[in-house]
């Protein structure tokens, strides 16, 4: 006999996704002032000036959660952190244009 | 279970020094690390690295691995030596959240006491912890149709989890997910507390589905926008048409302006991924040419030719 399944429903974390600083901490499993230091370096931009009324989109969540882990894996620094963040989204971006390049002249359908 | 060889995983010679090993890690890390690796197998690599770094950048724990002999070969079948997992008796100290993904075969050298309530037996140390669940992330296979409708999706997922013994064993299951309208690429669904369990009673961690599209025949996505390549005749190129054109909501009449050349953009404003806003279809069109494959088509070509002379390679001089 099979077990019925429920059907999971998840949170799309697009930009109409928004989480406060607590929440995203414990999401990225780390400090307050690790994620204070990832705002001061410019690698999250949250709504709101003051920390209290900081919110985050859902990229800026994946972003850093991306972040969290290349801190704390390889060590990097927090300017090494945004620069890796920044290639990453520019390498994304070229891997994009490249496709869509590559679709148009015809070598990938 | 398998022996590992950790100076294999991370290539380096068995007698290298500390500081060879830290190179070779830290430069296999910044290639496997999976937020930055292509590589189809960056996971479970990146995690064959650090359990390796793990072992081998302590010297402790490198001298207890070193004392099973340079004999064995990765792969091999391998069986503990008598006194059972752990038999060094020896306490060694592991970042909990690590070593919780640590394989069977570390755990047997080591002792799974690392993880969870048993450790707090280990040692005569009698503190018990608990830890949250890590957090686990798998591609999510979308077709854009399920991207503009929504969906619901079975996955498997092999799930590592600690059984009583502190054994990693892998646990495959199944989930149904919904999938929302007007997903795009690379975009994460959250599924709280459905990442790997807890240890000691600890939450579960979350899982993260990255959407990824399937490649489509018509479609293509960029963000919340459709791409189309539309095939035409050379005379609704040149005389202009109303023409069906595929959407994902359904075809759609559209106009051809007079005198299109391949490679129009034309634009089905909100007839793209379902959002606020919603995407736009871009069309894109290609005029495609008859085959002169009669004798009669042919001699219309001809005298197309001869009735309406035209250089295309005029800008070019020639």
């Amino acid at each position: 006999m099979t077990k019925a399944i429920d059907i999971l429903s998840g949170v799309l974390l697009d930009e109409t996704t928004h989480v406060g600083v607590e929440e995203l901490r414990t999401l990225c499993n780390i400090p307050e002032e690790v994620l204070a230091e990832m705002v001061a370096e410019g690698l999250l931009q949250p709504l709101g000036t003051q920390r209290e009324e900081w919110s985050f989109s859902g990229p800026q969540i994946h972003r850093a959660r991306i972040a969290s882990r290349l801190l704390r894996d390889l060590e990097l620094n927090m300017a090494g952190a945004a620069l890796a963040c920044d290639l990453l989204d520019e390498i994304r971006e070229l891997r994009r244009r490249v496709a869509s390049l590559e679709h148009q002249l015809g070598l990938r359908r | 279970m398998e022996y590992k060889d950790y100076y294999k995983i991370l290539g380096v010679s068995r007698d290298a020094t500390q500081d060879e090993i830290k190179r070779a890690y830290r430069k296999l890390a910044r290639k496997y690390h999976p937020d930055v690796s292509k590589e189809p197998d960056a996971e479970a690599r990146f995690k064959e690295i650090n359990e390796a770094n793990e072992v081998l950048k302590d010297p402790e724990k490198r001298a207890a691995y070193d004392q099973l002999g340079a004999n064995w070969k990765a792969g091999q079948e391998f069986h503990p030596p008598p006194g059972g997992e752990g038999f060094y008796r020896q306490e060694f100290h592991f970042d909990p959240e690590e070593a919780a993904q640590f394989s069977d075969f570390f755990s047997s050298i080591f002792g799974g006491g690392f993880a969870g309530a048993a450790g707090a037996e280990r040692g005569g140390r009698s503190r018990s912890y608990s830890m949250r669940g890590r957090d686990q992330t798998a591609k999510l296979l979308v077709s854009i149709e399920d991207a503009y409708h929504g969906a619901t999706r079975t996955l498997h997922l092999d799930v590592p989890e600690l059984d009583d013994h502190g054994h990693v064993v892998n646990k495959r299951r199944t989930l149904k997910v919904r999938i929302p309208k007007g997903v795009t690429q690379g975009q994460q669904i959250r599924l709280a507390g459905q990442g790997a369990p807890g240890i000691g009673g600890g939450p579960a961690g979350d899982l993260y589905l990255e959407v990824d599209f399937q490649p489509h025949p018509i479609y293509r996505a960029e963000g919340k926008d459709i791409y189309a390549a539309l095939p035409i005749t050379p005379w609704e190129a040149a005389l202009g048409a109303s023409i069906s054109v595929p959407t994902l909501g359904g075809p759609v009449k559209m106009k051809i302006p007079p005198g299109s050349q391949s490679g129009r953009k034309l634009r089905l404003k909100g007839r793209g991924l379902p959002g606020k806003p919603a995407g736009d279809e871009y069309v894109v069109l290609e005029i495609v040419v008859p085959p002169a494959d009669t004798e009669e088509k042919k001699s219309l070509w001809k005298a197309l030719a001869e009735k309406m002379p035209f250089n295309p390679r005029a800008k070019m001089g020639v």
